[in-house]
């Protein structure tokens, strides 16, 4: 079989020429960033081309002053780590998957632990450039941090797959780098008493972290030197005073090839998660979780542990969404389970893309 | 048209109780306008919905009707949102007012959109908790119009807007369906149309329930007072604190005349002769606003005075001066604009300088009260429209500054909204494309152009065919139509 012919574009318009000519041709098109997450979501169709986003690269402003950056949605974050660190700033955004580009974390909305202070990427874009499927460039928000002119587009496209559109340039809010950080971290057996004493203390921790294979629970400070000292002596009476960070943190509890699941509950129902017979790791003060299985993992077996995780998670307010799967797997479960509001998301796609032509199905119920 | 809204009429009192439909002209004339309120238009009909079913009957009413439909709650929004349609229905949330549920373990209130901003915080702080967007309009606007607006306030500097704290919302769409978005858990599966939602300004349905995210209230709050000669030094000193990596609650600016106003009003007693004042918040645990406190200090060391709030009363009069200025300017000057624009931070002296510009050159008086720590801009151009043109020019100088805010590379509105008042100034700020791809979204969730038509858009977008084959169980958030926030 042929390769798919990949595309290249090193600029918002070569990429809006680009899907002119694709929607003259009604050619079907599939986006690529760094690659760590092309596996996500539900298995696409062949696409007719592949546009790779790694020409878009670039900081193209940092207003240290102002704490905003533009940046093209090609850059590695890690690249734009660096240039924002000699100010002493940063986009407080984790990168869970090392080699994932702006645009591919903004589009797949990933987090970790520290989205418990500053959010995610919904919190932190204050404006984007996107190119719709018909080669329509488009602009919301705009490089101020305090701004309701218009619909909030940003939020639409963070999370969206890459079904409505390619993600050219995103303009963030920015946060100093903190003085000083600190971990404290603890085996615990009470795990509803301990996140509850956690909650009750008034350290504003950045992220409280658990992870069920270990039993531990990990919560993180920053702050100035002095604050973050007393602060972590503060969450010592609960913890201890183990402050070394942990192996596991920021990491998914999967390899490559695994299934890989996400869970999200209301935060009081956290610990009854962890009572199923499944691992869990993640934000115990956000109510995210991640849960892995391995590759070998017989598909009815996966399927039985979904569908406990769907209850489980239902039953506590949120959902169970698996992020990527082997193939058998996928054959053989729902990856996105049951949806609120997806006729409004259809007609929404529809409008977006009326020819169904960007990572079709790949999104939920088949978007 | 009036036979219509009769039948129309008819059918909502049957559906809802007579007592819930207005339809008396002297009655429907306490509906006529917004917080803005030099735009007066009486709707054809105004309902007090009680409850969810209200909204979704009385929507489902308008969609066959094709009759247009406004939200509104407290009815404090200052760009017009919540302005009535003359041939649509008024659908007031404000009797939508309780609480459901105060949830502190989970860290989340469930409210009706009739719930004043303020309540909220009331009802979570015996538990621990607080809602942190705080307009300033906070003890009379409503939840439902903070969501319609993505209300802001003063302490969004830290702790971000509306849209930062509502996890989860029903929705009645503008064909009368209830759906709901986001939840009480984070990052529901599928598109973020919550983060659609929220400001959208009552063009996409209306809320009718709103789940909120409640932070912990901290441990210490320190608020000093700093009294500068001039702006410019004001100026710095916010840029300095920023550039010093804090980042404290809240960092307000008022000039001269914000403050000359803000003494006839509410006699606050801030320090005579100052060009400027900060009123800087800081809050978290003790240790780290002790740190930071004492840099906030040596970063004010231009200022000529430093007032340090002995308590919570000292700090609520700190405040009162600030809170108070817009209504304040009506002490000094018998007419006035206030005006809502975003510049980047840094832009300030720069922009203040230009803006005095602007003020000579149209013979008007312009205070200037702001959120220096985000670069909000809220000029107050006094004028008298008892002198003739002078409505005209102050028109015309507040329009100048909003041209400002656009050549430093801003915002049209930081939190008032659009609304009615400002769908002239959306193509300066956005491209036809941009405004086209936004009415997409429009077009998804209501395709006839009948939720809060005229607002936000300078130019509706036909729709076209809906595709039926997908139409079911939507959903769809708005809140009532617009009130913004005052601040």
């Amino acid at each position: 079989m042929a390769p798919i012919p990949q595309h290249r574009p090193t600029s918002t318009k070569e990429a809006a020429e680009l899907f002119k000519a694709a929607t003259a041709d009604g050619l079907t098109v599939a986006i690529r960033g760094g690659g760590t997450k092309q596996d996500w979501g539900a298995t696409l169709e062949e696409p007719d081309l592949i546009l790779d986003t790694s020409g878009l690269t670039g900081v193209v402003e940092h207003a240290a002053g102002d704490l905003i950056t533009v940046v093209r949605a090609g850059t590695p974050m890690a690249e734009l780590q660096r240039h924002l660190a000699p100010q002493r700033q940063q986009l407080a955004l984790d990168e869970p998957l090392p080699g994932a580009t702006v645009g591919g974390t903004v589009a797949a909305n990933t987090s970790g632990p520290r989205r418990m202070l500053y959010g995610t990427a919904r919190d932190l874009v204050i404006g984007m450039t996107v190119v719709r499927a018909d080669g329509t460039v488009t602009h919301s928000g705009g490089k101020v941090v305090k701004n309701v002119a218009g619909y909030d587009l940003g939020k639409l496209f963070t999370g969206s797959y890459g079904t409505l559109g390619l993600i050219t340039r995103c303009a963030f809010r920015l946060h100093p780098v903190p003085e000083a950080t600190a971990f404290v971290r603890a085996r615990v057996r009470d795990v509803a008493g301990i996140l509850a004493a956690i909650r009750g203390l008034q350290v504003v921790p950045s992220a409280v972290e658990i992870d069920s294979a270990t039993s531990e629970v990990a919560v993180l400070l920053e702050g100035t030197a002095a604050g973050v000292r007393a602060r972590a002596a503060t969450v010592a009476t609960v913890l201890g005073d183990d402050q070394a960070k942990p192996d596991w943190w920021g990491t998914y509890p999967w390899r490559p090839g695994d299934t890989g699941i996400k869970v999200t509950a209301a935060l009081s129902r956290v610990p009854a998660l962890l009572t199923g017979r499944v691992g869990l790791r993640g934000s115990a003060g956000t109510g995210v979780l991640y849960a892995g299985l391995p590759a070998d993992t017989p598909p009815g077996e996966v399927a039985r542990t979904l569908d406990e995780l769907r209850t489980a998670a239902r039953d506590a307010g949120g959902h169970a969404i698996v992020l990527t799967a082997p193939e058998p797997v996928r054959e053989r479960v729902d990856l996105w389970g049951p949806v609120d509001g997806l006729s409004l998301m259809w007609r929404v796609k529809h409008q977006f893309d009326p020819d169904g032509r960007f990572a079709a199905g790949r999104f939920v119920g088949g978007i | 048209m009036v036979a219509g809204i009769d039948a129309l009429a008819g059918r909502l009192r049957d559906a809802i109780g007579a007592e819930r439909v207005i339809t008396d002209r002297q009655e429907l004339r306490t509906y006529e306008c917004d917080g803005l309120a030099r735009f007066k238009v009486v709707p054809a009909l105004v309902v007090l919905a009680g409850s969810a079913a209200d909204v979704a009957a009385t929507v489902q009413a308008c969609a066959d009707a094709r009759v247009p439909f406004v939200a509104r709650g407290s009815g404090t929004g200052l760009s017009g949102g919540a302005l009535p349609h003359a041939d649509g229905v008024l659908i007031v949330t404000s009797q939508m007012r309780r609480i459901v549920e105060i949830a502190p373990s989970d860290e989340r209130a469930v409210v009706e959109p009739g719930v004043i901003n303020l309540h909220v915080t009331r009802a979570a702080a015996p538990h621990g908790y607080f809602y942190a967007p705080d307009p300033s309009s906070q003890q009379i606007c409503s939840i439902g119009g903070n969501v319609a607006e993505n209300s802001g306030g003063a302490h969004c500097l830290k702790y971000g807007f509306t849209t930062n704290h509502v996890v989860g919302a029903h929705v009645v769409t503008p064909d009368g369906e209830l759906v709901q978005l986001g939840g009480r858990a984070p990052d529901a599966p599928g598109y973020d149309l919550l983060g659609a939602f929220v400001g959208s300004e009552g063009t996409l349905g209306i809320t009718t329930e709103v789940t909120l995210r409640l932070v912990r209230l901290p441990e210490t709050v320190r608020t000093l007072l700093a009294a500068f000669e001039t702006i410019d030094q004001a100026g710095a000193a916010t840029s300095a604190i920023i550039g010093a990596g804090v980042v404290p609650a809240a960092v307000e600016m008022m000039d001269a005349l914000a403050i000359e106003a803000a003494e006839a009003a509410v006699s606050c007693g801030y320090p005579a002769g100052a060009g400027a004042v900060l009123i800087v918040d800081l809050d978290g645990p003790d240790a780290e606003v002790e740190a930071q406190f004492a840099q906030v200090l040596t970063l004010c060391a231009e200022a000529f005075e430093i007032r340090i709030a002995a308590g919570d009363a000292e700090r609520a009069l700190f405040w009162k001066g600030r809170k108070s200025a817009f209504a304040a300017v009506g002490r000094i000057s018998p007419d006035y604009i206030v005006q809502d624009g975003v510049i980047p931070r840094t832009a300030l002296p720069e922009v203040l300088h230009r803006i005095g510009e602007v003020s000579r050159a149209h013979g008007v008086r312009v205070a200037n009260v702001f959120h220096a720590g985000d670069g909000n801009l809220h000029p107050l151009v006094l004028f008298d429209d008892g002198v003739a043109g002078e409505a005209e020019r102050a028109e015309t100088a507040s329009g100048a500054i909003l041209d400002l805010c656009i050549e430093y590379g801003g915002s049209i509105t930081g939190e008032h909204g659009v609304g009615m008042d400002k769908t002239k100034h959306m193509p300066r700020m956005f491209t036809d494309d941009d405004l086209e791809t936004m009415q997409l979204v429009r077009c998804a969730f209501d395709p006839h152009s009948l939720a809060n038509p005229g607002k936000v858009f300078p130019t509706p977008r036909l729709c076209g065919e809906v595709p039926g084959r997908h139409r079911g169980a939507d959903q769809h958030p708005s809140q009532e139509a617009g009130l913004a926030e005052i601040f």
